[in-house]
């Protein structure tokens, strides 16, 4: 690791004059015998945003865990030192750990839907911290409170201090949990993948926040992610990790500028090239969908009267050319997803129009609409959930096989596993094996042989990369573009990540809150946005820019 | 020539051992239900609890093999004389206990007690009437004074003991030698502890069959009857009682349950109407109703009930079935919660997105995901009706009194607790059987719900 000690020479060259904040030394976690942290080492200095990067598995928030002292039961740290200032924190007792807890070092987590007490007012919890932890005189309290609110951009602090956890939104929420940290003043804040769980402009929103907290409180933060968008946006530092050891440690504009690891590199390249744009020429639509709403009926009182509506999707047209991508783009909630599954008939249609082919989809009845499940098709989000976890790989693939009626003869149909195996990247003799024993990339691949096991026309992509880790979700996409070449299915690709656009789209949809925003070629969208929402979107992307 | 009689309870116990036997076949082609069967048997207590159920099976399925013994012929000079038959029907376990069972005495007796429990008038050798304690006329009829008591038993015991470890040496070793022939595998078993259940129950069974010949181990009670024999009679009817009434759960909640949660709307409300509406009205109350109607039925169709077996074989089932028919909306409520959530799950939906059937989508993609849950519930529901049964027979609503029954011994005892010096081994002589039986299920289902439950599951 001479590497290492080069660029950390370098970093302290910056910081000669501070005392780092905190220091991690030699830093072993492991699982019974199985290590899963193998000896980090990295110092955090006062007022600085020190990256943590790695993908998932590769360790990076048991190291978060180890500093606040709150790994498992099943996890120990069997050797290295943490140090906080002075403090040696392995050496405290748990009561003693409980002070730094919060007063020292605070923590934010990824998911902030759990992160909150469900049945307490969000004032009342943050009092609850304040009271622990710094002896405030009662009258002042609610002042405090308010200010901390304020400090995090909630508005009308004082009336949201009543309110529940599921009154606020997702990003507010995430804005609590921060004033909860800060309630403490703490001087290090470890933020455990933030942002992950939120849409891109909460997710501005909220690395603007932590940027101007650390300015103002002269804050250190552990930034820990795995996104080099926020990577390149907010760190001082970075340390890239993976399989529990730190390969590289540097200052930030040197890391993007001169990756020293093989690795480093893949993870900066895995960030999409927003330049080029795929081509194509103007084809028929296979898929048009007009005026297409989709309401679902609130219902009241005994007889379950229906007295109003939830327009998830109210009124949208887009069409899908033969053999081309359409990428509907929007935040969670704006309908995507609910459109791509009422095409599959997942959802019940309140009104509108499907035509496949220039045949009328709505109004088809189950069975009447049996031969078009042969040719659309799906590719969900989540690998984890989209296999039952009970059947072989062999059944997953040839279920939709046998139920509509694709190659009846059972040599065949092997002939065709076998196949679409190998098309996407697996072995034949996977086909055996159960989903728990592949990783979330290889079960996207499975997912991808399932849908084309039935020669669809069109697939219906619902976020099919947000769930995997950068590196594998560049060979997915380049794997849905390469069966497009061969095999001329078109896509209808739903996501709310537009850097993935330009390598993958034609024609690009932005959703809000039901309806389309703005429509048109995928390079026309991205280089000259005509809608409000549309640049808000584009300029929430982080980039590369160190 | 005996002449074998049929219960509907014994078809029943031989289905469900067929069944399960069927189930066993299916599973050696499933490695994953496997891999999770084994994991159950892996762990000490998983083994063990499991041989201690499969000993309390084995006694009812031997109970459950009736017939009938024929009289002694009378010789009225008849040639073509027909072959009468007892209209007592006695089972495989009977003749097992033979030595046990046929040594009545008048009235209560202590465990192992020589005399009786309570005085009686005596005319001694000298033609003196005299109250004292009578002798018995089996317990440790062949000891000519009580001084000698201790060391018989001591000596009986340690001859018990001895054969009975014996036994267990020579099947352990044959299971031990049959292991090695076979090659079996699958050495995470842990067969040492396997064994050392074996060679206790081999020693106790032995112990309770060879001093049960001399002495009443725990006792007799007001008719003088043996109770070692009345509680091991009763574990027919536990054993019973827990997987019928719990087969008789099965199928409503599982059909209920899970359409409920797959279909939504209307059918989830009448499902939903249902269930509700059973469990807001009283489980006594409906059990008390039912099972007085049942005896009317019996009252009525005498005819059909020739023997007292047949009717308090009746009556039992259909304790069983109203049991059952009252206790299923646990399991139903869980099944469609659980159900709601598999069928959000995107594999439901691509399944949905396939064209496959309503039919097909529960049978291989619901049904499969929520096995763990019927499986946590036969075993928990198991016990739970065990002790039921013993509740329902102390408030005289359970089974026939003329059943051996924990319950109805409990019973049959209770105002004798109160007695100075009280009989208590009626009781505790129940409580053991049951408590055991008990403890074993609630054990194997906690192994079990470790093995299945997606959340504890190790691996996967």
């Amino acid at each position: 690791m001479t590497q290492t000690t080069i660029d950390q020479k370098n970093v302290e060259g910056e910081a000669v004059n501070q005392q780092p904040l905190l220091t991690v030394r030699d830093l072993r976690v492991s699982a019974g015998d199985l290590p899963l942290v193998k000896g980090i080492s990295f110092d955090i200095y006062p007022g600085e945003i020190f990256a943590l990067v790695g993908e998932s598995g590769s360790g990076k928030s048991l190291t978060s865990l180890s500093i606040m002292r709150l790994l498992p039961d099943a996890l120990t740290v069997k050797s290295g030192a943490i140090n906080f200032k002075d403090t040696k924190i392995f050496s405290l007792t748990e009561t003693q750990m409980n002070s730094v807890r919060g007063r020292k070092v605070a923590m934010i987590f990824q998911e902030p839907q759990t992160s909150l007490n469900p049945v307490q007012t969000i004032g009342k919890q943050l009092q609850e911290v304040l009271e622990l932890h710094q002896h405030v005189a009662h009258g002042d309290i609610q002042d405090k409170l308010v200010s901390l609110l304020e400090e995090v951009g909630i508005p009308e602090p004082a009336n949201r201090l009543k309110w529940y956890p599921h009154q606020l939104s997702g990003g507010q929420k995430q804005r609590v949990m921060i004033a909860m940290a800060l309630a403490c003043e703490p001087e290090l804040l470890v933020a455990d993948e933030p942002t992950t769980a939120l849409d891109v402009t909460i997710q501005r929103q909220i690395l603007d926040l932590l940027d101007n907290l650390r300015k103002t409180r002269n804050l250190s933060v552990l930034l820990i992610t795995h996104d080099m968008g926020v990577v390149s946006e907010m760190a001082d530092r970075v340390a890239v990790m993976q399989f529990g050891e730190i390969l590289e440690q540097a200052n930030c504009r040197d890391f993007f500028a001169n990756p020293q690891h093989e690795y480093s590199k893949r993870l900066i390249n895995s960030l999409p090239n927003t330049e080029e744009f795929i081509e194509g020429k103007e084809a028929d639509a296979i898929l048009t969908v007009e005026d297409l709403k989709i309401w679902f009926p609130k219902k009241q009182g005994l007889l379950q009267r229906i007295v109003g509506y939830t327009k998830a999707v109210d009124g949208v047209s887009f069409s899908v050319g033969r053999g081309k991508t359409l990428a509907i783009v929007g935040e969670s909630g704006s309908g995507k997803t609910t459109s791509g599954k009422a095409i599959l008939r997942l959802n019940p249609i309140h009104a509108g129009s499907i035509k496949f082919n220039g045949h009328e989809l709505n109004g088809l009845s189950r069975k009447e609409f049996m031969p078009y499940r042969r040719e659309i098709q799906v590719i969900f989000q989540d690998p984890y959930s989209s296999m039952n976890p009970r059947m072989s790989i062999r059944e997953i693939i040839e279920e939709g096989m046998v139920s509509l009626e694709v190659e009846a003869d059972p040599k065949k149909r092997e002939e065709k596993m076998r196949m679409l195996m190998q098309r996407v990247g697996l072995l034949p003799e996977h086909l055996d094996r159960y989903p728990h024993e592949f990783s979330g990339g290889q079960r996207q691949r499975v997912a991808i042989a399932r849908a084309l096991a039935v020669d669809p026309k069109l697939i219906i992509c619902d976020e099919p990369t947000s769930a995997l880790d950068v590196s594998i979700r560049g060979q997915v996409l380049d794997l849905l573009n390469e069966l497009q070449q061969e095999t001329g299915v078109s896509l209808l690709f739903i996501t709310h990540d537009l850097s993935i656009i330009p390598r993958l789209a034609h024609e690009v949809a932005v959703m809000k809150e039901g309806l389309i925003v703005e429509q048109g070629s995928a390079e026309q969208i991205m280089r000259n946005p005509q809608h409000e929402y549309t640049k808000t979107l584009l300029a929430a992307v982080p980039a590369l820019e160190c | 020539m005996i002449l074998p009689v049929i219960l509907w309870s014994d078809i029943l116990i031989f289905t469900l051992i067929a069944f399960v036997g069927m189930f066993l076949i299916q599973l050696r082609k499933n490695p994953q239900a496997r891999k999770r069967w084994s994991g159950v048997f892996e762990s000490k207590v998983g083994m063990t609890s499991f041989i201690i159920i499969l000993f309390y099976i084995l006694i009812s399925v031997l109970d459950s093999m009736h017939f009938r013994e024929p009289l002694p012929e009378l010789d009225n000079g008849d040639d073509q004389q027909k072959i009468a038959y007892s209209s007592d029907v006695k089972s495989v376990l009977d003749v097992v206990l033979s030595g046990i069972s046929s040594n009545n005495e008048v009235t209560y007796s202590a465990p192992f007690s020589i005399y009786s429990f309570s005085k009686e008038n005596i005319t001694g050798d000298d033609g003196v009437v005299y109250r004292d304690f009578p002798r018995l006329q089996h317990g440790g009829s062949h000891l000519t004074s009580e001084d000698e008591l201790a060391g018989d038993v001591v000596v009986s015991s340690i001859k018990a003991l001895l054969f009975g470890a014996l036994l267990a040496g020579v099947f352990v070793f044959a299971h031990m030698t049959w292991r090695k022939k076979a090659a079996v595998t699958n050495n995470a078993l842990p067969w040492a502890v396997a064994y050392k259940t074996i060679f206790g129950l081999f020693m106790v069974t032995s112990w309770v069959l060879w001093l049960g010949q001399d002495y009443h181990i725990l006792g007799t009670d007001k008719v003088g009857q043996d109770v070692v024999y009345q509680s091991v009679k009763s574990i027919r009817t536990g054993v019973l009682i827990g997987t019928l009434a719990t087969l008789v759960t099965l199928p409503l909640a599982i059909v209920l349950g899970i359409s409920a949660g797959y279909f939504k709307g209307w059918v989830d409300d009448v499902v939903q109407f249902i269930y509700t509406t059973l469990s807001s009205i009283p489980g006594i109350l409906l059990i008390a109703a039912s099972v007085l109607l049942i005896d009317v039925y019996i009252e009525t169709n005498s005819e059909q009930f020739n023997l007292t077996i047949l009717r308090s074989d009746f009556k039992f089932i259909a304790l069983c079935a109203i049991l059952g028919l009252t206790s299923w909306t646990t399991l139903c409520r869980l099944l469609r919660a659980e159900t709601l959530k598999v069928s959000q799950l995107d594999y439901v939906q691509a399944a949905h997105a396939f064209g496959v059937s309503h039919t097909g989508v529960i049978r291989k993609h619901i049904l499969p995901n929520v096995t763990h849950i019927i499986l946590i519930a036969i075993v928990l529901d198991f016990s739970a009706f065990v002790l039921a049964e013993a509740v329902l027979s102390y408030i005289g609503v359970g089974v026939d009194p003329n059943m051996y029954s924990w319950g109805n011994m409990i019973n049959a005892a209770r105002s004798e607790l109160s007695r100075d010096p009280s009989v208590w081994w009626s009781v505790v002589s129940a409580f053991i059987l049951m408590f055991t039986l008990v403890l074993a299920a609630n054990l194997f289902s906690d192994e079990v719900r470790n093995a299945f439950d997606p959340h504890t599951a190790k691996g996967n």
